[in-house]
């Protein structure tokens, strides 16, 4: 007679959980054999090697400009402090007093964005606060709320990140257009560089356009799809891409990363961009 | 039929006597007790369920009914993982694996397989129904199958309440049931909502609200866990809960649609 | 003894599919208190099975269709042994019933209109059902779910009690009909969950149980279906009708084993499907019976024009009614074209790009992709006969689904006989759940509130409930046979009991089978007595098969018994060594009885039985009704008199 049954509450310093007094008596916090930590494991060391990295190439404030390619870390420049990129992007909005890395400045934006960005949560909710571990898996917390409070509540905001992330691609598309000059600005030439600058740009606009909040915005808010075909279609073209959110995120990430890496290695004169034409 | 078995090859002949953990007991207490049991070709794990009560354990209880994976009652947890027993087949085990059987680890047990899942009906109740439109009277319902694909995908829910048991939001915190809805009652709200003749709104009724105010959305932390156990392939978290999260923020997060509501207000009063 | 918990309700209804809450609906809206009581969770009926559709005249994707069109597919399905009233009330309301749903949040598949898209299904001339993909049950059973809970919200807030004027008491099993004289008082049930027994106490009780496949060994149903409902009505005085129509779905899967039986939609056909034998060729050209051949195609590519051009090209005999399918498989099989695992091959792969398959099949692509291993977009299913759905079950009256003799019972759905004669249309059950379980809800609800004033209330007889206690309560205390070895195991019995029907009562019957299948029965009965179950009385799944065995054994007498005195073939009872159909047979419908009437289980007397057959005479068919067929084809169903009556 079950339909009358109301959820067994308990009060609240009991353990509640998987070994509460009224669930089956099991001591084991979970029962997988398989390796169910390999996942979170993986997410948390691939997250960690991105934070650290960007971290030091945020702060690095060198080795971000070599013509034709600027860092997609550090674009678009706005301090006074930027070097000069011969119409490239960099606008002195911020004066002679930021003495720190003009990356500081423009980072918070794709930061929130993938901090913010509904696979990423997943991501570090699971890798980094076992919040699950995995599926099934015990969480080590006594307490939760989820995103029903502060600071978490502020994941909400993601659709103004994405909003902000757009131009923010628009900029890196504008800077690897640039990249088809060569070192002394002359166009029609292209590197290794334009290359790497190519594939990144694809795949932050694929993963920017793959959004959740994008879905929501370009149809799926709306009710009726049938009165809105073209709404209907974009809706339907970003959910193919939203479906590969994941790959997205992270194939992105690694992408910026590299290109950042490309441009520090031209930038310190590892080695010179190899010219295709 | 008796009039059509010519022998089936292989039927026979391969099998092999497996060795299971089933938890038997009940509230009080119990534990995970071994059998071992004989497997034969193509069966699941239901099918060996069942052969234990035919012949070691006749009082094992276990819920079941079509064994075909339409209804979702046999809901249990495999080797640890959230699943359907009649949709388990045995070949993804070695021969040689210990399989674990237990109940549902987030219900209260009632005994041995079977577990009090009077939560999920206390949450369904708690959904409000779908609203008729005041001016369609029946057999004037128009709909685009457009319109209706979203929901439609939510509708294949068979309920079998393992994304509910699987969600570490009630699963790991029991006090967190009376405020969360769960993602299967969740899902039903984001149904609701994409119902193109749904006349919630008009009767007063804001489900992308409610959502939030009333059946805890934000205590879902999107860790997909729900969309991995279904066994309907539904994509829980990014076709309903994201989207009902969005449709949230539309409603108490967006500036614009903030301040226009508070100069509505203000010009109603 | 007799301390047990009652409760007071004015419509009691046993069951939870789609008739059960379709009643309960009703019942409710009338104003009656209405309780619901079934075996599983809330939700999990059997109904979630259906897969093809619901059978409406709505004229949605053929504007042809109307609701004579229906009724005489429906009695042509049926062989005419159809209770034509209820053939006729079911045609006319199944459009009313399924917009309805609409109206209750149902999402059915929509036309390019906008309009609920209708698909082809065997013996229907039109595209007529209703549907959801392949899981047209389970919306059904969840829009029906879901309006109860609607109700109840209503209910909380007028009363703040959800379950004031409906409740659903889930996993509970009703194991008496309790009666006060001839009248029904209430209900005998014990919880599963705890094993604790109530009384509900009312004077209207609507079964609905549906069927009985659970004593065959090869079926689609779940373990539900063990003839409950046939059986409480049984025993409480009202007869079954015409027992001996079965119906074998020509399509269950037939490999691994664990899966035999499981259903392979219809829809599959009706979307293009094609059988063919081991030498690749579509036999069901061969098997179209005289009856049907001028409905049929001749040759495979009028068969292929039929599904882009209907109007001008007849159907192919894939789309058969399912008895004749049915037979043609097992002919197939017999005569040694069959598939490896004892089926014949049905066909989509090569007829329909994958793309669309997983599309319109999801449940058929997801079910043999995990059961099976088997991916229907790349080769075919193997598939073959499966017992299905009862046609027999508690004569009722068709206009108000009360069962016959026993006033304040009501049967609708499966458990109730006559709608489908003897043979039913794919897509006419999901209809018939909503058509008569309405109406036994509204009866049910108007004979409670007619029953007003001191004493018009029917009561509890506390000697009835006592004895059902005891009744119940008899597997605990099972003793074994007089040499002291132990008592039987009800997984044995039950295991035996489905392979004597399976075997002896099957698609295909013989006179002496079926003698050598009562005596089984008898010694089966006598065996069940002493049925005995480990444990105690909380979720004990050996007490609960015990005390379905009872259930099952007399509706398995009945089919016996009935398939034994009908010496003819029709729809879904086939003799071997009476192969046609006959004529006179058609007036005459066969009633089951239990044999001792005052509703003690007469195993007594293993050899003789439970059940005593009555043959009657039916009712004429309207005239109007049968001025809607051609006096040709009337000529080969109806008796030389009743053509010139």
């Amino acid at each position: 007679m079950a339909t009358g049954t109301e959820p067994h509450l308990k009060s609240g310093q009991d353990s509640g959980g998987v070994r509460a007094a009224t669930r089956a008596a099991i001591s084991a916090a979970h029962l997988r054999t398989d390796r169910w930590w390999l996942a979170p494991a993986a997410t948390a060391a691939g997250l960690f090697a991105f934070i650290v990295y960007s971290t030091w190439r945020a702060f690095a404030n060198a080795d971000y400009y070599a013509a034709p390619y600027v860092s997609p870390f550090y674009s678009p420049c706005l301090a006074e402090n930027c070097e000069p990129m011969r119409s490239g992007p960099n606008w002195e909005i911020f004066g002679s007093w930021w003495g720190l890395s003009p990356a500081l400045l423009i980072l918070i934006f794709p930061l929130g964005f993938r901090l913010t960005c509904y696979y990423y949560r997943k991501a570090y909710y699971r890798g980094f606060w076992a919040s699950p571990p995995a599926c099934a898996v015990a969480e080590p917390h006594k307490k939760y709320s989820g995103e029903t409070r502060f600071p978490l509540i502020l994941q909400n905001i993601h659709r103004y990140f994405f909003y902000a992330a757009v131009p923010v691609a628009g900029i890196l598309t504008y800077d690897t257009v640039l990249s088809f000059r060569d070192e002394h600005y002359e166009w029609g030439h292209m590197g290794l560089g334009t290359l790497v600058f190519l594939v990144n740009i694809v795949l932050i606009w694929a993963y920017t356009l793959s959004c959740h909040s994008c879905r929501h915005i370009v149809g799926g808010k709306l009710k009726h799809f049938s009165k809105h075909p073209v709404r209907y279609r974009m809706w339907q073209w970003v959910g193919k891409l939203n479906a590969r959110h994941m790959l997205l995120a992270w194939a992105s990430l690694v992408s910026v990363a590299l290109a950042d890496f490309y441009v520090y290695l031209i930038a310190s004169g590892v080695f010179d961009d190899p010219r295709l034409f | 039929m008796s009039t059509t078995t010519p022998s089936s090859p292989g039927a026979s002949g391969t099998s092999y006597d497996a060795r299971f953990r089933v938890w038997r007991g009940d509230v009080k207490g119990g534990d995970l007790e071994d059998f071992t049991v004989e497997v034969n070709e193509g069966e699941v794990v239901l099918d060996i369920i069942h052969r234990l009560q035919a012949t070691q354990t006749p009082d094992l209880a276990v819920r079941w009914n079509c064994k075909a994976g339409k209804c979702g009652s046999c809901s249990a947890e495999i080797n640890g993982r959230p699943r359907l027993m009649c949709m388990t087949r045995m070949s993804v085990f070695d021969r040689e694996d210990v399989i674990t059987v237990t109940p549902l680890r987030a219900f209260p047990v009632v005994r041995d397989l079977v577990t009090d899942v009077g939560f999920n009906y206390t949450k369904a109740r708690e959904v409000p129904a779908f609203v008729p439109p005041a001016d369609l009277g029946p057999g004037e319902y128009r709909m685009q199958q457009a319109d209706v694909d979203r929901s439609q995908e939510f509708r294949k829910c068979i309920e079998c309440f393992l994304c509910q048991d699987t969600c570490h939001v009630v699963r790991d915190h029991e006090e967190n049931k009376a405020a969360f809805a769960g993602p299967r009652f969740l899902m039903r709200v984001a149904e609701l909502d994409m119902h193109p003749l749904d006349a919630a709104a008009e009767s007063g009724l804001d489900r992308k609200q409610t959502a939030q105010d009333e059946h805890g959305l934000g205590y879902c932390n999107i860790t997909k866990c729900c969309s991995e156990v279904c066994p309907e392939g539904i994509k829980i978290t990014d076709n309903a809960l994201i989207p009902l999260k969005e449709r949230a923020v539309d409603r108490k997060y967006d500036p614009l649609v903030w301040l226009g509501n508070k100069i509505r207000r203000r010009g109603e009063r | 003894m007799s301390q047990v918990e009652r409760q007071q309700w004015d419509v009691v209804v046993v069951g939870a599919g789609g008739a059960g809450l379709r009643a309960a609906i009703e019942a409710r809206e009338q104003g009656a208190r209405t309780a619901v009581i079934c075996k599983s969770l809330f939700g999990k009926a059997h109904t979630v099975m259906a897969e093809g559709g619901i059978a409406a005249s709505m004229g949605n994707v053929n504007s042809g269709d109307n609701w004579q069109v229906h009724f005489r597919d429906t009695l042509r399905g049926g062989k005419f042994l159809n209770q034509w009233r209820m053939a006729e009330l079911h045609a006319r309301e199944a459009p009313d019933r399924v917009w309805e749903l609409e109206t209750w949040g149902a999402l059915f598949d929509r036309t390019a209109d906008g309009r609920i898209s209708q698909r082809n299904f065997g013996g229907h001339e039109y595209p007529r059902l209703a549907h959801v993909g392949d899981r047209t049950g389970l919306e059904l059973i969840r829009t029906l779910q879901q309006k109860i809970v609607a109700l109840q919200q209503e209910d909380e807030r007028e009363f703040g009690d959800y379950e004031a004027r409906l409740k659903v008491f889930q996993e509970c099993t009703v194991t008496r009909v309790l009666k006060d004289g001839e009248r029904v008082s209430g209900t005998f049930c014990y919880d599963r969950e705890s094993g604790r027994f109530f009384v509900l106490e009312a004077p209207g009780v609507v079964l609905a149980t549906g069927g009985i496949g659970k004593s065959f060994k090869v079926t689609s149903n779940s373990w539900e279906y063990t003839g409950d409902g046939h059986a409480l009505a049984l025993l409480a005085g009202a007869p079954l009708l015409n027992m001996e129509f079965v119906q074998f779905h020509p399509t269950g899967m037939v490999w691994p084993p664990s899966v035999k039986g499981i259903l392979v939609t219809e829809s599959v056909r009706g979307d293009g499907g094609v059988l063919r034998n081991s030498e690749g060729k579509r036999f069901m050209f061969d098997y179209v019976p005289d009856v049907f051949k001028e409905k049929y195609a001749q040759s495979e590519d009028e068969g292929d024009r039929w599904y882009e051009d209907p109007d001008n090209n007849r159907r192919p005999p894939e789309l058969l009614p399912r008895d004749e399918v049915a037979r043609a498989i097992n002919s197939e099989v017999k005569a040694g074209r069959g598939s490896p695992h004892g089926g014949v091959f049905l066909d989509v792969s090569t007829r329909m790009p994958a793309e669309v398959i997983r599309r319109r099949l999801p449940s058929m692509y997801h079910q043999f992709k995990e059961l099976a291993d088997v991916d229907i977009t790349a080769e075919a299913m193997e598939v073959g006969p499966t017992c299905h759905y009862v046609m027999g079950g508690i004569a009722v009256e068709s206009d108000t689904a009360a069962a016959r003799r026993v006033p304040g019972l009501y049967a609708a759905g499966e458990v109730a006989g006559g709608m489908h004669g003897s043979n039913r249309l794919g897509g006419n059950s999901l209809s018939d759940l909503l058509v008569f379980g309405r109406r036994a809800g509204l009866h049910a609800a108007r004979y409670a509130s007619g029953l007003t004033g001191a004493g018009a209330r029917p009561v509890i007889d506390d000697v009835q409930v006592d004895t059902a206690a005891a009744e119940a309560l008899r597997p605990f205390s099972a003793e074994g046979p007089e040499d002291g070895s132990t008592p039987e195991n009800p997984y044995t019995l039950h295991q035996e009991l489905q392979q004597t029907m399976n075997d002896l009562v099957g698609i295909i019957r013989r006179e002496g089978e079926m003698e050598r299948a009562l005596e089984k029965l008898a010694e089966l009965r006598v065996r069940a007595r002493r049925a005995g179950v480990e444990g105690h009385r909380q979720f004990n799944p050996g007490w609960h098969l015990a005390l379905d065995l009872r259930n099952m054994l007399l509706v398995s007498e009945c089919v016996a018994r009935a398939a034994l005195e009908r010496t003819e073939s029709r729809g879904g009872h086939t003799r071997e060594d009476h192969p046609g159909m006959n004529r006179d047979w058609r007036r005459v419908n066969l009633l089951c009885q239990l044999t001792d009437p005052s509703g003690g289980l007469a195993a007594t007397d293993p050899v003789r039985g439970q059940i005593d057959l009555v043959r009657v005479t039916t009712e004429p068919i309207r005239p109007d009704l049968l001025a809607l067929f051609e006096k040709e084809e009337l000529v080969k169903y109806l008796a030389e008199e009743e053509l010139y009556e």
